[in-house]
C-alpha cells in the first residue's frame, strides 16, 4: 500500500514529517546551548566554550553522579536479567492458569504509576534501614526492571519450539543444563534487549530516587533534576548533548543492523 | 524443578514490591484521622478539587492530541518507502530512548524567554515582549505530548503493519471512494492498536511527574507532584496515601476495561496467532 501522489496524500505526508521533526528538533537545540561560554542558558554568540563539559568531568556533583548511576544501573541490570530470565523460562515451562496470578504480580511495576511505588518504597525502606543506601536503590530498581526483562524474554520464548526442550530432557539433560545449552542460546536476543531496557530504565530513573535517597547517594538524574529546579545550569545542556549523541549512535546502529538482518526483497 | 526458576522473582516482587504497596493502601485507611477523614478530605478539599480538575483536563487534552498525531504519523509510516521510513523511525526512536529529564530540559531551552521560539516571534515582529511559553499549562501539555508521541506511534504502527493492504484495494475495486475505504475497512481494523495506544498514553499521562513538575514550574501541579509535595512538606501520610490509592484504582480500571479491546501481542512483539 503506497500513499497516492495526490494533493491529500502530499498533505498527509507533510503533516507526518512536521510531527516527526517536532519530535527530534528540541533535542537538537541543546547542542549549541551546551557550547555557550556564559553561566546561564543561552546560545553562544561569538566564541564557543567547552567549560560546561569540563564541569561534567571535574565537578564532583556531576562526575560522582555519573559513576554512582553507572554502578547502580550495572548491578541492577545483572540482577534483573538473571531473575527475569529465570522467571520467564519457568513460567513458559510450567504454563497454564496457575501462572496467571504470578504474571500479573510480576508485571505490576509496569502499570502502577511511579509516584505510587515511590511512596511504597520510601515507607518500607525506612523500616528496613535501606534509605539513602546504594543497596536500597538497587533493590528498588531491580523490582521495576524485572518485568521489562520478563516481557522481552517471554516474547523470544514464544517463538521457541517446545520440542527441542523435550528432546534434550529425554536424552537425560537436567533443567539447568537445558537452560544453559538449549534455551539460552536461542533466546539470547530477547535477554540482551531486556538487559538494555533494564540498564536504561535504572540509569534514567528519578522519581523513586527522589524519595529514597538524600545526601549520601547522588545519581546523575538527581544532579540533573536539582540543576534544572534550582537554577538552569548549562552543564545540563552538556550532559544532554552527550546523552542525545549516544542515543543517536545506538539507534542508528540498531536500525542498520535490523535492515541488514531483514530478508532482501 | 522449574518452580525454583520462578521463585526469586516471586519472592522479590511479593515481599519488596506488593507488600510495600499494600502498606500504602493500608495507610490511606488508618493514618491521620482514619479512612473516613482521609477520603473525606480528598472529596471535599477545594485545592484538591482544583488539582484533580487540572490533572483530568491536561490528561484528556494530551491523550487526545497524542492519539490524533500518532495515528496520522503511523498511517503515513506504513505507506512510505523503506528509506523514508528509516529516517522517520530515527526521529521517533531517538526521543523515545532519551532520558525524560533531558527532554523536559530541552523544552526549557527551546521555550524560555530568551530561547529560539521567542527569538523568532520577536524577530518577525509578531510580538515585542517575550511570550511566556513555559511554567504554564501550555508548556506542560506540549512537553507531555512530545514525551507520549513515540508511545502512541509505535503500537499504532505495529497494528497497522498487520493490516492486509489488499483489503483496501478490494474495497476500492468494489467502488468505495478512498475515504470510505479508509473509514469502513482500515479504521476498524486499526482499532485494537488504537486501544492499546490509548491505554499506554492515558495511564502514563495520568501519573506523570517529571515533565509537569519541570515545565509547570510549580504553577501547574498534577496529581503525582501534588502527592510528592504533601509528603515533602510534612503533611500527614493519610491524605497522600488516599490520593495514591485513588490514582492507582483509576489506572487499574482503565487497564482492565480498555485493555480488553487492545492488541497487546503486536505491542509486546509476541507471536501473532
Amino acid at each position: 500500500m503506497r500513499l497516492p501522489k495526490s494533493i491529500p496524500g502530499n498533505i498527509l505526508r507533510g503533516l507526518a514529517w512536521a510531527g516527526v521533526l517536532f519530535l527530534i528538533a528540541p533535542l537538537l537545540v541543546v547542542i549549541p546551548v551546551s557550547f555557550t561560554p556564559e553561566r546561564y542558558l543561552s546560545f553562544p554568540s561569538e566564541a564557543l566554550s567547552l567549560r560546561h563539559y569540563e564541569t561534567l568531568l571535574f565537578d564532583r556533583r556531576w562526575s560522582g553522579g555519573i559513576l554512582t548511576s553507572l554502578l547502580i544501573a550495572s548491578v541492577t541490570t545483572v540482577l534483573s536479567v538473571v531473575i527475569g530470565t529465570l522467571c520467564a523460562v519457568g513460567m513458559w515451562r510450567i504454563g497454564g492458569r496457575r501462572m496467571q496470578l504470578l504474571r500479573l504480580m510480576v508485571l505490576a511495576p509496569l502499570i502502577v504509576p511511579s509516584i505510587v511505588h515511590a511512596l511504597a518504597f520510601y515507607k518500607s525502606w525506612i523500616d528496613l534501614g535501606w534509605l539513602d543506601t546504594v543497596w536500597g536503590v538497587i533493590v528498588a530498581h531491580t523490582t521495576i526492571c524485572v518485568p521489562l526483562v520478563m516481557i522481552t524474554v517471554s516474547a523470544a520464548l514464544s517463538g521457541f519450539d517446545h520440542r527441542l526442550e523435550y528432546a534434550a530432557r529425554s536424552l537425560g539433560a537436567r533443567p539447568l543444563t537445558v537452560l544453559r545449552r538449549i534455551i539460552l542460546p536461542n533466546i539470547l536476543p530477547g535477554v540482551v534487549s531486556g538487559g538494555i531496557f533494564a540498564f536504561i530504565t535504572s540509569w534514567d530513573e528519578i522519581i523513586v530516587i527522589l524519595f529514597i535517597t538524600a545526601r549520601k547517594v547522588r545519581t546523575l538524574p538527581q544532579t540533573i533534576w536539582s540543576s534544572i529546579m534550582e537554577r538552569v545550569d548549562p552543564a545540563v545542556a552538556a550532559i544532554s548533548t552527550v546523552m542525545v549523541a549516544a542515543t543517536l549512535a545506538a539507534v542508528i546502529i540498531k536500525l542498520t543492523l535490523a535492515k541488514r538482518a531483514a530478508p532482501q526483497p | 524443578m522449574y518452580v525454583l526458576f520462578v521463585l526469586p522473582a516471586a519472592l522479590l516482587l511479593f515481599f519488596l514490591y506488593l507488600l510495600p504497596l499494600a502498606r500504602i493502601l493500608m495507610i490511606s485507611a488508618t493514618d491521620g484521622q482514619g479512612f473516613v477523614a482521609n477520603y473525606g478530605a480528598v472529596l471535599t478539599s477545594a485545592p484538591i478539587h482544583r488539582m484533580v480538575w487540572t490533572t483530568v483536563e491536561i490528561c484528556a487534552i494530551t491523550t487526545l492530541a497524542t492519539l490524533l498525531i500518532s495515528y496520522l504519523i503511523a498511517y503515513v509510516l506504513v505507506q512510505v518507502s523503506e528509506r523514508t521510513r528509516m529516517w522517520m523511525m530515527l526521529c521517533i526512536l531517538v526521543p523515545l530512548w532519551v532520558s525524560v529529564l533531558v527532554r523536559a530540559f530541552a523544552w526549557i531551552a527551546v521555550l524560555n524567554n530568551s530561547g529560539p521560539v521567542n527569538g523568532l516571534l520577536q524577530w518577525t515582529g509578531l510580538t515585542d515582549e517575550p511570550v511566556q511559553l513555559v511554567r504554564n499549562q501550555f508548556g506542560v501539555m506540549l512537553g507531555m505530548v512530545h514525551y507520549m508521541l513515540p508511545f502512541g506511534i509505535l503500537p499504532l504502527y505495529a497494528a497497522m503493519k498487520g493490516i492486509d493492504p489488499k483489503l483496501i484495494s478490494a474495497a476500492r475495486a468494489l467502488g468505495a471512494r478512498p475515504f470510505t475505504a479508509f473509514r469502513r475497512v482500515f479504521l476498524p481494523l486499526s482499532l485494537p492498536g488504537l486501544y492499546s495506544a490509548f491505554v499506554i498514553v492515558f495511564i502514563f499521562s495520568l501519573g506523570f511527574y517529571v515533565t509537569p513538575a519541570i515545565l509547570g514550574g510549580g504553577r501547574i501541579v498534577m496529581i503525582a507532584e501534588y502527592i510528592a509535595l504533601l509528603i515533602s512538606q510534612g503533611y500527614d501520610w493519610g491524605i497522600a496515601a488516599a490520593l495514591a490509592t485513588m490514582l492507582l484504582s483509576v489506572v487499574l480500571a482503565v487497564v482492565f476495561i480498555a485493555g480488553r479491546f487492545a492488541d497487546w501481542d503486536s505491542v509486546l512483539g509476541g507471536s501473532r496467532r
